[in-house]
Parts: structure tokens; sequence; C-alpha cells
């Protein structure tokens, strides 16, 4: 059976590559079928906003991208609900907003973790 | 135990000397390294063009000597590298840039790599931040 991995995206869209990296790692385990989960932590957190403008600080839309994690079969995609409250956003239909028990079980429940 | 050790960092960045202290750990304990894969700034420790100072370590010659001289898969994500101007000769002609800065014993390869790393360790480390 393979091995599960969850990865932890903890930067703003608009701070640098960071956050199409991250998404970029679980785009190809999505591509090869793999058991691959996504957490929107921190700064993370930002990549989820609603009705962002890419454009106005001339950077590309990462939401295309985010859409294309159920093409790729990516269905666990879940938000830390106190990184979203600390921001001011609200829960996004996207991801399942978890609390920091739910995520400590989230952690164990993967074989490995990459954060980025 | 098989390990698969990832880094996000650059040379001069003190987790790449210490991404290297534990990898040269880990074959010393008579462990096995499945695959080193260089990602987001980590491609800038593969740079072969860096230049330290006399009295400072030279990170990325050490990584080069350490990877030539175990024979180990050092693999450097294209896109992050491509993204950063860490190019093969390859890539530097598809592009046609005039600088060359990545060589053997360094892979340029995809992100599937990282994931086929990953599958056949037992345990992925991974380096960055500061």
């Amino acid at each position: 059976m393979s091995k599960s991995l969850l990865v932890i995206s903890r930067q703003a869209p608009w701070s640098g590559p960071s956050a199409r990296e991250a998404l970029d790692i679980v785009l190809a385990g999505g591509a090869f079928d793999l058991p691959i989960g996504l957490l929107f932590m921190d700064d993370g957190v930002f990549q989820l906003a609603s009705d962002q403008n890419a454009r106005a600080v001339q950077q590309k839309d990462l939401g295309a991208n985010l859409q294309a994690l159920e093409l790729f079969g990516i269905d666990d995609v879940f938000a830390c609900n106190h990184s979203l409250e600390v921001r001011g956003l609200n829960a996004p239909a996207s991801a399942q907003g978890l609390g920091s028990d739910a995520i400590a079980h989230l952690l164990d429940r993967y074989d490995q973790v990459i954060t980025l | 135990m098989k390990f698969a050790i990832a880094l996000y960092s650059a040379a001069h960045a003190p987790s790449s000397r210490r991404a290297l202290l534990f990898a040269q750990a880990v074959l010393a304990d008579g462990h096995e390294i499945v695959r080193l894969f260089f990602y987001q700034d980590g491609v800038y420790s593969a740079s072969n063009n860096i230049v330290t100072p006399q009295d400072e370590q030279d990170i990325t010659r050490q990584w080069r000597e350490f990877v030539s001289q175990h024979q180990l898969d050092g693999v450097v994500c294209i896109a992050a590298a491509l993204r950063r101007g860490v190019l093969n000769s390859e890539e530097a002609a598809r592009y046609q840039r005039s600088a060359v800065n990545l060589d053997a014993p360094w892979a340029l390869s995809g992100l599937g790599q990282l994931h086929d790393a990953i599958q056949d360790a037992d345990r992925l480390i991974c380096f960055g931040g500061p």
C-alpha cells in the first residue's frame, strides 16, 4: 500500500513561490494517485480567501490551481480553524476546518509530513 | 533504515549544513539514503557557482563531494531550479541562457522523484528555514 503524505502549506499566496510549490507537490502526488492530504495553516490560510485579485500585485492567481485539486483526486483538504480566526477569515467551502486536537490526530494519521 | 532527505534552503542557511551533517550521520551509522531531493531555495545548495570566502565552510562543495563519494542519488527539482536560475548545460541550451551552474553529481528532475523517494524510504527528513 502507498505511504500517505500530508503537505502543510504555511505561506500566503503573495509571499513568494512557496504556496505554489507546496501545491505542486500535492498535485504531483495526485497525478500519481498517491494518498495526499493538504492542510492550510498560519498565513497559508490566506490562499483560501475568496475574491482575491492577484493581478493587482502582478501575481498569477493560485485559485485555478486550488480548483484543480478535485480534478487530481485530492479530497482531503483541511484548514486550521485558529489560523482562520486570528486572520478574520471565514471557514472556506473548499477546505474542512479543523481545531488543534483534530490537527494533532491528522498528523498521526499520515505516514509522512512536508511543511512549506 | 532507508532515509529520503529533502532540503528547502540555500547553502548559506544553517539548515543546509544541518542537512549535510545529518546525511553524513545517516551513512556513518550504516543506514541508507534512497535519495536527496533539493526543492525551493534548496536548489541553490547544488549550484556550482557559489563562491565562499576561504575561511568559511564551502557547503556546496561539501555537498557535491559527499554525493559523489557515496554515489548518492542527488536530485534537484527542475521547476524550482529553472525559476531560480540554476541550470545544467541541457537547460541552459534549451532556454538560451549563457550560464551553466549545475552539473554532476546532481540531476535535474521532477517532483515525481520526491514522491518516489517518499514511497521507497522508511523516513522522510526535511530541512528548511534558517
